[in-house]
């Protein structure tokens, strides 16, 4: 706790600062698939915690499996993004396709009736209990940085999110699909119009999104436990990123997490009773003075 | 009536319309034409109220409307049609006319009074002047493109304005209709002694009935006047060169 | 026989079949009920935003919550009589739709949508927290039921338990609720309400200030809904935070939808299937959620004007087919 008088320790508000930014890397996966969602086919996701949700246990399961294989950990995590993704192109265009004519509301209902089928589906087969899953071996031990304890893992966590979103980042603005992406996001008639498979890009940017959601599942395994209601967490949580960030906008939901994982980190501190008002508050205040976020698009 | 000075409207550094003034004198009718994307809607959304002008000034009636809400701007007399039909679609014909009614009216605020047959005789008037009143129980959304076009004109009557302002009235008509269409527009605009502006793509529309015409190019005027001043101006037709009339 | 039928005043026959309910003796029928009728009127006022007027609100249960929490506050804590407390639910959750209400309008669709979210979120945390008033997590179990003895002395219903008297003044008030409601949505200010929900920006130009006009929706919406949340809180035996948790504005809204949005009662008969589904649902098994979801999307894909629209359908089906 701060104490009332000194100066708080520096290398405690490193440690804090640096939970925060763990935080805001897993939160920026699921961020980023839930804001290309929403930019490219114009629906707000609530299924995507679940599918996050869904990577985890499926990672769990892989590693289970797998036994004793070497480098299991690692199967897992791809297997689990490929399946999420799977999934999620399974959804959209079985299910979801079905309903872009139709108004909003529908789109939004039917990933949060996702919502609920998916969880009770985990609960089916995994139950309710509190699962885990263990470093993967190369990673565990940790590294002392000023003062502080930083587990390897986490330390791969805090390069590998950067390095993912530059990744996408060159895919959005230097390949031909990721203009094609960015395209869609600002005039789909047109698009379709001069001949692009807009429906097939459709497809794909939710598969994609899918694979991140999947993907922070798998990952976050070692560092929380997997419990029922982690789909519903993480959402909301995505939710107030991208609201703060802006929607659709990719550098605004990077910069969208680093701020929520430090008002997180530092707010349970100096407000302890008001943290999950304090996050509503934040979000009312953005959509209030500044609906496009951060970095998004002014809307009119 | 209507005079417009040097308004101005920018979209992310596109000059949708740089500078153009324009005066339409009451129980005139005006045109603005001008090729596609010569920023004849955009105008006419800085004159309602739809957009905000990063400079210039619209003043109605001598009073100063510029970057008025749409609503205020309606209420003081202005009535519009808009290009791609803009009904109310899963309301009947009757509905769409006696809403203009009642919201005129200030009728809006009543939360206890019965709605069904209010304003009937004016919305039966209304439809009858733009021929629809066969059609009033149906839904509107199902209305072939002319009709609903007919009903556009219904609903801007009915906020019973002065000056009336018809977004490409014809678009999407055939030869027969768009013919049906002017002749319904004179008539009306004649026996109620409106002050029309309108903006067209049909050459032969224009000509037929405007008093007055402007053109749009690229955001700018490039001339002005009767008609007959209008087709012999020599910028006009390099501006149209290519493009035949209809 | 049809045309006959679909002119039969339906609502208020209900309403007064309904007040026989506790005739049938079981305590858990007029529960269930109770249950219906009260979030009938939730159900009934939300549709008020989303059906009429186009405003999709994910966020409708901070005014339930208020209403409870001041209903609840003011008798368990004040001593204040029902027949104030009741009224109150409804102007202190009116005043919060106005402050909240207020910055909602300023936005559309999804942006409308997450701002009453979030407001409804702070709604709950408040409630959560405040110990001192609200109870914090525990909330305020036993609200006292209104003094309802003078209703020993009515003829036929004079003899029922305190909880079915308490059952026959929810329907005498909920009646209520809904013929205002009705009114409004039959008046004048409820046509223009439709014009924004068809189309804002011609609504705009036959002179509707579209901001103004949703606000007071807006207003009435909440109104209402504290309304059910002041009956509800008494019915519950306790008030507590997760009446505006973010799953009761999505139960509500499931209940609009499954009913059917497009019609006056068409919520309220979603808020009767879904909750006497829960109550069979979930003595069977605990993946109720599982069901919920599997309905929903039966009625998104296959039945999108809810029950009541695909009754609709079928009766001008007959209708064709007989004429």
């Amino acid at each position: 706790m701060v104490s009332s008088g000194a100066l708080p320790d520096p290398s405690f508000l490193f440690a804090q600062a640096l939970s925060g930014l763990t935080a805001a890397m897993f939160l920026f996966l699921i961020a980023a698939g839930l804001s290309l969602i929403f930019g490219v086919l114009r629906v707000l996701n609530f299924s995507h915690g679940s599918f996050y949700m869904l990577g985890a246990y499926l990672a769990y399961q892989v590693v289970q499996w797998a036994a004793t294989t070497p480098g299991r950990f690692w199967w897992a995590t791809i297997g689990a993004a490929l399946g999420i993704a799977a999934l999620g192109g399974v959804v959209e265009r079985l299910l979801l396709r079905h309903l872009y004519a139709k108004e909003e509301l529908y789109q939004l209902l039917f990933t949060y009736a996702l919502v609920l089928i998916l969880g009770d589906v985990a609960k089916k087969l995994w139950g309710t209990g509190q699962l885990s899953v263990s470093r993967p071996p190369g990673l565990t031990g940790a590294v002392e940085l000023f003062g502080t304890r930083l587990p390897y893992y986490n330390l791969f966590i805090l390069l590998l999110g950067p390095a993912i979103a530059l990744a996408f980042w060159i895919v959005l603005h230097r390949t031909r699909t990721g203009r094609f992406i960015r395209a869609a996001a600002l005039d789909r008639e047109m698009l379709g119009a001069l001949g692009v498979n807009v429906t097939g890009l459709y497809t794909g940017v939710f598969v994609i999104g899918s694979f991140l959601a999947g993907l922070g599942g798998a990952l976050v395994t070692p560092v929380k436990t997997i419990v029922p209601g982690m789909d519903v967490e993480i959402i909301v949580e995505a939710f107030i990123v991208v609201v703060i960030g802006g929607l659709g906008s990719f550098w605004g939901t990077f910069l969208g997490s680093i701020v929520y994982g430090q008002v997180l980190s530092f707010g349970i501190l100096i407000f302890p009773r008001f943290s999950i008002f304090s996050v509503f508050a934040l979000m009312a205040m953005m959509l209030i003075v500044r609906p496009w976020g951060l970095l998004g698009r002014p809307l009119r | 009536m209507l005079e417009v000075r040097d308004v101005r409207k920018a979209f992310d550094g596109f000059q949708a319309v740089g500078g153009v003034t324009l005066g339409v004198a009451r129980g005139q009718i005006a045109a603005i034409i001008g090729p596609n994307g010569a920023g004849k809607t955009t105008f006419f959304n800085l004159v309602t109220g739809h957009l905000r002008p990063d400079a210039g000034v619209v003043i109605l009636n001598g009073r100063d409307i510029t970057g008025l809400a749409p609503h205020d701007v309606c209420r003081l007399g202005m009535g519009r049609s808009f290009q791609r039909t803009n009904i109310f679609p899963r309301l009947t014909v009757f509905e769409n006319v006696q809403a203009a009614f009642i919201s005129h009216r200030g009728r809006g605020l009543s939360f206890f009074a019965r709605v069904e047959g209010l304003y009937r005789d004016e919305t039966y008037a209304v439809l009858e002047s733009v021929g629809l009143q066969d059609k009033a129980g149906e839904v509107s959304g199902f209305l072939s493109h002319g009709n609903q076009k007919q009903l556009e004109l219904g609903i801007a009557l009915a906020s019973e304005p002065e000056l009336l302002l018809l977004d490409e009235p014809t678009a999407g008509m055939s030869a027969t209709e768009t013919r049906e269409t002017i002749r319904l527009i004179e008539r009306i605009t004649r026996d109620r002694g409106l002050t029309l502006l309108f903006t067209e793509h049909d050459m032969e529309v224009v000509f037929s009935i405007a008093q007055r015409i402007s053109v749009l190019h690229q955001g700018r005027l490039i001339a002005e006047g009767a008609p007959a001043e209008v087709r012999s101006d020599p910028e006009v037709r390099r501006v149209y060169l290519g493009e035949r009339a209809r | 026989m049809i045309a006959r039928l679909a002119r039969v005043p339906w609502g208020p026959v209900v309403m007064v079949a309904a007040l026989f309910v506790p005739a049938l003796g079981s305590r858990f029928y007029t529960f269930v009920a109770t249950d219906v009728v009260i979030m009938g009127l939730f159900a009934v006022s939300l549709n008020l935003l989303i059906g009429y007027t186009g405003l999709v609100s994910f966020g409708h249960a901070a005014y339930f919550g208020i209403g409870a929490y001041t209903t609840g506050i003011l008798m368990k804590k004040l001593g204040v009589p029902f027949v104030l407390a009741f009224p109150a639910a409804g102007l202190g959750a009116g005043l919060a739709a106005l402050v909240f209400g207020f910055f909602c309008v300023r936005l559309t669709k999804i942006y409308f949508a997450m701002l009453t979210l979030a407001f409804a979120q702070i709604v709950w945390a408040i409630c959560f927290k405040w110990n001192d008033v609200t109870g914090g997590e525990q909330g305020m179990p036993e609200i006292p039921y209104p003094a309802l003895d003078w209703m020993q002395r009515l003829p036929f219903f004079g003899d029922f338990r305190a909880s079915d008297h308490f059952y026959l003044v929810t329907v005498v008030l909920v009646a209520l609720c809904f013929w205002v409601l009705r009114r409004i949505v039959g008046s004048p200010f409820g046509r223009l309400l439709t014009t924004i929900r068809e189309n804002p920006e011609r609504a705009e130009f036959i002179g509707v200030s579209v901001r103004r006009y949703e606000l007071i929706a807006f207003v009435i919406a909440g109104i209402f809904a504290g309304l059910a949340g002041g009956l509800f809180g008494i019915f519950n035996r306790g008030v507590f935070p997760d009446f505006a948790y973010w799953t009761k504005s999505s139960e509500v809204l499931i209940m609009t939808l499954l009913g059917g949005m497009g019609s006056f009662w068409g919520p309220a008969v979603g808020a009767l299937v879904l909750l006497v589904l829960n109550q069979q649902i979930t003595s069977y098994t605990e993946y109720w959620p599982f069901v919920l979801g599997t309905v929903l999307i039966v009625i998104l894909f296959a039945f999108p004007g809810g029950i009541v629209g695909a009754l609709a359908a079928g009766v001008t089906r007959l209708r064709m087919r007989h004429a």
